[in-house]
């Protein structure tokens, strides 16, 4: 059966999900990537739209103005990682509960997570036209001056997913744990073709 | 022809051609993603397949760019010299870039260092990007488009390494690149290697191995060996399709190379993602034109 999630999420919401759960989620959710986590955190900006007990979406979409309004073309999930530096401040100002991106996270983001009951997801990169298609309504457009991939845009979302739980707010880390694993395998997959170069250098 | 009818022919068709290859991946890039879905058993890996072939589905049908991060768009460009409307091209690119921007429509992806604001239409300071190669004999122009997007742009590095450092530094080099960032980079990934002197020469010829259709090898023995060992010791990292566990990161390696100084050893790894946008097109002098990268597609 579907774990169906409505914004706003709750505590218990939160505490009941760990890392490789598979989520949707349906309310409304913000885009924000780079420029929006540096406006809130680096420059003191409060952000224009209430994320407590909110969802976070690095994401720039593809949005088409047309006389009937703005369209949403395509939309999804850009590294993650680009936030990170900005990640635990955003989620301590703001009281987001949900960060949907892409790829992993770092450690100060996961401590934020277990700190305030958050959860990061990942959604599936490179999917846009599927996922714009769980989109009901731009709702809101925010700072737009920061350019169309850049600004806040604000969604109506139905049954958005597939989401990966990722980070929880348990000391669960899926890619982190991946890294680990790559880290004990490369030796093991690198080693023998090394040996197999080593004796490029000698003229042939 | 003149020269203002060339380029009204060209812009008109690169347009059409950016919209057509924004929404669907070449046949090879195609054929080999369907290979590399055989590969994966995992519930979890075949779920991301199932996304991932659906979306292509609803991007054809519903004809929408694949993937939001349309990137910037690079042009690498042999031109014979025998081209006719070799000056028309710059700029004939640039306004297809602009209007396809409108009509694909692609996401506006250029920011102008300093002024720090998007331009609007994915053009500005030497953007579009356009690489060069003047071909001594011929009256060609071929045109490979790729759309360079920011996740797979990301994992990219150069580094220039000590002869004594050899090629076992180039190996580590590439497994460096490839566990780390790229996981982020929507895999099964094209991991192109540059092999050169100083890093803007192993650079572009890395963005060159990233471009080599699908299937075709190195040259040298020794480099299409090291082509199959990198691909098969990736592969068997543990990591699949959106960097979750898995057993296909990759989906080929290439390695290009150009004669190094006697005293560096260069490389730079270049990855790109598996909505790998890159088409090939070819004009004739008298602007007709043929397009190899997607069968039976008019433009
Ligand atoms: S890495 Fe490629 S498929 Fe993934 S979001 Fe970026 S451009 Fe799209």
């Amino acid at each position: 059966m579907k774990k169906i999630l409505t914004v706003p999420i709750r505590d218990e919401d939160i505490d009941g999900l760990r890392a490789g759960d598979v989520i949707y989620l349906t309310g409304t959710i913000a885009t924000g990537r780079d420029d929006v986590h540096r406006r809130v955190v680096a420059e003191g900006m409060q952000s224009p739209f209430d994320l407590r007990g909110g969802v976070i979406f690095h994401a720039g979409p593809i949005v088409r103005r047309t006389p009937a309004g703005n369209e949403l073309v395509a939309v999804g999930p850009t590294s993650s990682v680009r936030m990170e530096a900005f990640q635990a401040g955003f989620i301590e100002k703001t009281g987001v509960r949900v960060i949907i991106g892409k790829g992993g996270m770092g450690p100060a983001t996961a401590q934020a997570c277990r700190q305030f009951k958050a959860v990061h997801c990942v959604a599936m990169g490179g999917c846009a036209v599927s996922a714009a298609s769980q989109v009901e309504a731009i709702q809101d457009c925010f700072w737009p001056e920061l350019g169309m991939p850049e600004c806040m845009w604000v969604l109506r979302v139905r049954e958005f997913g597939p989401l990966v739980v990722s980070i929880d707010a348990h000391g669960g880390d899926l890619f982190a744990a991946t890294r680990a694993d790559i880290a004990g395998r490369r030796e093991a997959c690198q080693g023998p073709i090394v040996d197999s170069v080593k004796n490029y250098m000698v003229v042939d | 022809m003149t020269k203002d009818g060339a380029r009204t022919i060209l812009a008109d068709v690169m347009e059409r051609f950016l919209g057509v290859a924004c929404k669907r991946l070449p046949d090879d890039v195609y054929a080999k993603l369907r290979e590399c879905a055989q590969g994966e058993t995992s519930p979890l890996q075949r779920a991301v397949y199932e996304s991932y072939f659906e979306n292509l589905r609803l991007a054809q049908q519903l004809d929408r760019p694949c993937c939001q991060d349309t990137g910037l768009l690079h042009f690498y460009i042999r031109c014979g010299a025998d081209f006719p409307y070799i000056g028309v091209v710059e700029s004939a690119l640039g306004q297809a870039v602009a209007r396809a921007t409108a009509s694909a429509p692609l996401r506006p992806n250029a920011v102008d260092f300093f002024t720090e604001r998007n331009t609007g239409d994915n053009t500005g300071e030497r953007m579009p990007w356009l690489h060069w190669d003047i071909l001594p004999e011929g009256n060609q122009l071929e045109i490979c488009v790729y759309f360079a997007g920011a996740g797979c742009s990301l994992p990219g590095r150069a580094q220039v390494f000590k002869p004594s450092d050899g090629y076992g530094a180039v190996v580590r080099y590439v497994f460096d690149a490839v566990s780390g960032l790229a996981l982020n980079a929507c895999p099964p990934l094209i991991v192109g290697v540059g092999l050169g002197h100083n890093i803007e020469n192993a650079g572009v010829l890395s963005k060159m191995a990233c471009l080599r259709p699908l299937g075709s090898a190195n040259p040298h023995p020794r480099g299409a060996k090291l082509e199959r060992d990198l691909l098969a010791g990736l592969n068997s990292l543990g990591v699949g399709a959106q960097g979750l566990p898995g057993n296909r990161i990759a989906m080929e390696v290439h390695v290009e190379s150009s004669a190094r100084h006697t005293a560096t050893i260069a490389a730079a790894v270049n990855v790109s993602c598996y909505t790998h946008r890159r088409g090939f097109i070819t004009f004739r002098e008298d602007m007709t034109y043929s397009q190899s990268s997607y069968k039976g597609v008019e433009l």
